[in-house]
């Protein structure tokens, strides 16, 4: 499979990252080289194989631990608010969404 | 001193030869004579790291401390420290100062070690050179027009160089393993789920795992000590009893059944390499141990599964950098989907860019299947292998990487020449099993060779065990590279 300019720039939509027309066919050419070494996987034989997400399985085998669903953290929005790039009255500001 | 074991500094320290503060000024001396050359670290706050020395001081003249207590560790800047930044190697987190720390950061500070800095890596530990980092790449101290290896080369180069007793490092596909091998050092990839990934900066959550590097198999087992552990923070950290890495380090190789995956001992392999691991083999059934000839069928299509479900894993996670909570953003956006997509262009790099798309095209809408789906049901065969192997040895061993340090530059242009270098350490990533490298011997070049050695889930003790009864007969993990002379 082998991605076209209008792939790219959907992908790149899809990714929210601004490219460029020249960094875009830049970037075609060695996306293509990377879906070249993965496709080699399209021709495996996986029937009946069930898909394996993570390696814990085999480690937990009754899943992923769930918490008791109560509050654990403790209120620390000033100090995770400051380090953000733009806040106010302990909002983040982003630019306006609704016209 | 610069040259010691961490139990030498540990006795050193605790029979008051030399002070914390004696020993953290050795090595930022050293660190501030070759980080020029070299750039292993991104961030050295000497106040910190003495203030840390004298509060060990304090607590060993009280007749207080343990095992780390005083010995400078530096971090890889993939580690959240309270009060340092953590760049990891980007753009995006350049000025980012975390309001928390890491698990492992915690474990090392309740073990009063003292933090000496922060490590270069490749941006979001992506690249296996560490040629993408933001704040430029690594030097290899055995020959500086060369790469250290990466994620984690910039801990693996401070190893090297002894600008650092040890150092602590992040394997997702051979991270910790691969930089070990290239620059000459010991390093080990822990079973998944032993380390907490709490506050480690994420790039793929069902493979990144947090491990030790050093110079020795004894000093891994020091530090994994301190680093591994239960912690509810994490949900996929395991609960199960601590353990005592040091505990199998004495142990006799008799029985020890040694299996060789056929398909490591292959085509492609530089023959010096394969020369090294050879001897080291033989000396190992020298020792009682038992060669097993095994076979990893699917090994050729582990870097294939490894690149779509890492990069898959890889956009989710880095879709979190937006401009908006932390890290850097554009200026003068003229709406949410411009300060997105600029701040997101301007903050990262080349490749993580790529790895980003990539990921954000498998999982896409009508390739999903195809491509992430049925690489998970790959993961699984990938998996299988070593079950069945694990029926016939105890370990697997074969080289690191399939060749040595490479030239800077060498690979940097072609991203799939760069990832099939990591073909024999993404297998054990994708089964998260355990994995060792240690130094066995050098190229034609003089360039250290690794040998690797995979256990089974939580075989640990087992691999440091083995590679320890080999540096015990060997030494090739204290030779000092010669760009770095002591």
């Amino acid at each position: 499979m082998s991605l076209s300019p209008d792939q790219i720039e959907r992908i790149a939509r899809l990714a929210r990252i601004a490219v460029s027309p020249s960094e875009a066919e830049e970037l075609r050419v060695q996306l293509n080289r990377v879906l070249d070494l993965v496709d080699q996987l399209q021709s495996i034989d996986t029937a009946g194989i069930e898909p394996m997400s993570h390696a814990l399985e085999a480690l937990l085998p009754s899943g992923q631990r769930l918490r008791p669903d109560v509050v654990s953290e403790p209120d620390r929005r000033a100090e995770f608010q400051g380090v953000a790039p733009a806040v106010d009255a302990g909002l983040y500001l982003v630019p306006k969404v609704i016209e | 001193m610069l040259n010691a074991t961490l139990a030498e500094l540990a006795s050193a320290l605790a029979a008051k030869r030399i002070s914390s503060v004696e020993l953290t000024t050795l090595f930022l001396a050293r660190i501030a004579a070759l980080n020029g050359a070299l750039n292993a670290f991104i961030t050295v706050d000497e106040e910190r790291s003495l203030a840390d020395a004298r509060a060990a001081d304090a607590l060993r003249a009280r007749g207080e401390g343990g095992a780390l207590t005083g010995i400078p560790i530096a971090h890889k800047d993939i580690y959240c420290t309270r009060g340092i930044r953590t760049t990891c190697g980007s753009k995006m987190l350049a000025n980012f100062v975390s309001p928390y720390d890491a698990h492992v950061i915690e474990r090392f500070a309740a073990a009063h070690a003292v933090l000496l800095g922060k490590t270069n890596m490749d941006e979001f530990a992506m690249g296996s050179s560490n040629e993408t980092s933001y704040c430029g790449p690594v030097r290899n101290p055995w020959d500086l027009q060369r790469v250290p290896g990466g994620s984690s080369g910039g801990s693996a180069a401070a190893v090297a160089a002894r600008m650092t007793p040890a150092a602590t490092g992040t394997d997702t596909g051979g991270s910790i393993r691969q930089p070990a091998a290239l620059a000459g050092v010991s390093g080990l990839k822990p079973t998944y789920g032993a380390v907490s990934r709490y506050g480690m900066v994420a790039f793929a959550s069902s493979l990144d795992q947090g491990g030790p590097l050093a110079k020795s198999a004894a000093d891994l087992a020091l530090l994994m000590n301190a680093m591994a552990g239960h912690d509810t923070r994490d949900s996929t950290s395991i609960e199960r009893p601590a353990e005592d890495y040091t505990r199998s380090l004495g142990r006799s190789l008799a029985g020890l059944r040694i299996g060789l995956p056929r398909e490591y001992f292959a085509a492609g392999v530089e023959p010096d390499v394969l020369a090294r691991v050879r001897e080291t083999v033989a000396w190992f059934e020298s020792q009682g141990a038992r060669p097993v000839e095994i076979s990893l069928a699917n090994t050729r299509l582990a870097v294939p599964v490894y690149y779509v479900l890492a990069l898959a894993e890889a956009s989710s996670n880095l879709s979190r950098f937006d401009g908006v909570r932390y890290g850097h953003r554009a200026s003068d956006p003229q709406d949410l989907l411009d300060l997105y997509r600029r701040t997101r262009a301007e903050g990262f790099g080349a490749e993580v860019k790529r790895r980003i798309l990539i990921g954000t095209y498998v999982l896409s809408h009508g390739y999903y299947d195809a491509y992430y789906l049925q690489a998970q049901k790959v993961r699984r065969l990938i998996t299988q292998d070593f079950v069945q192997a694990y029926r016939e040895c105890d370990v697997i061993m074969g080289p690191t990487a399939p060749g040595t340090a490479f030239p800077i530059g060498a690979k940097a242009g072609d991203p799939v020449q760069m990832y099939l270098g990591d073909i024999f350490t993404v297998p054990a990533s994708l089964a998260g099993l355990p994995a060792i490298s240690v130094p066995c011997g050098f190229d034609s070049r003089g360039l250290p060779v690794g040998l690797q050695i995979t256990g089974n889930h939580f075989a640990e003790a087992t691999l440091l065990g083995a590679a320890h009864r080999y540096q015990q007969a060997h030494d090739w993990h204290l030779r000092v590279p010669k760009e770095t002379p002591l």
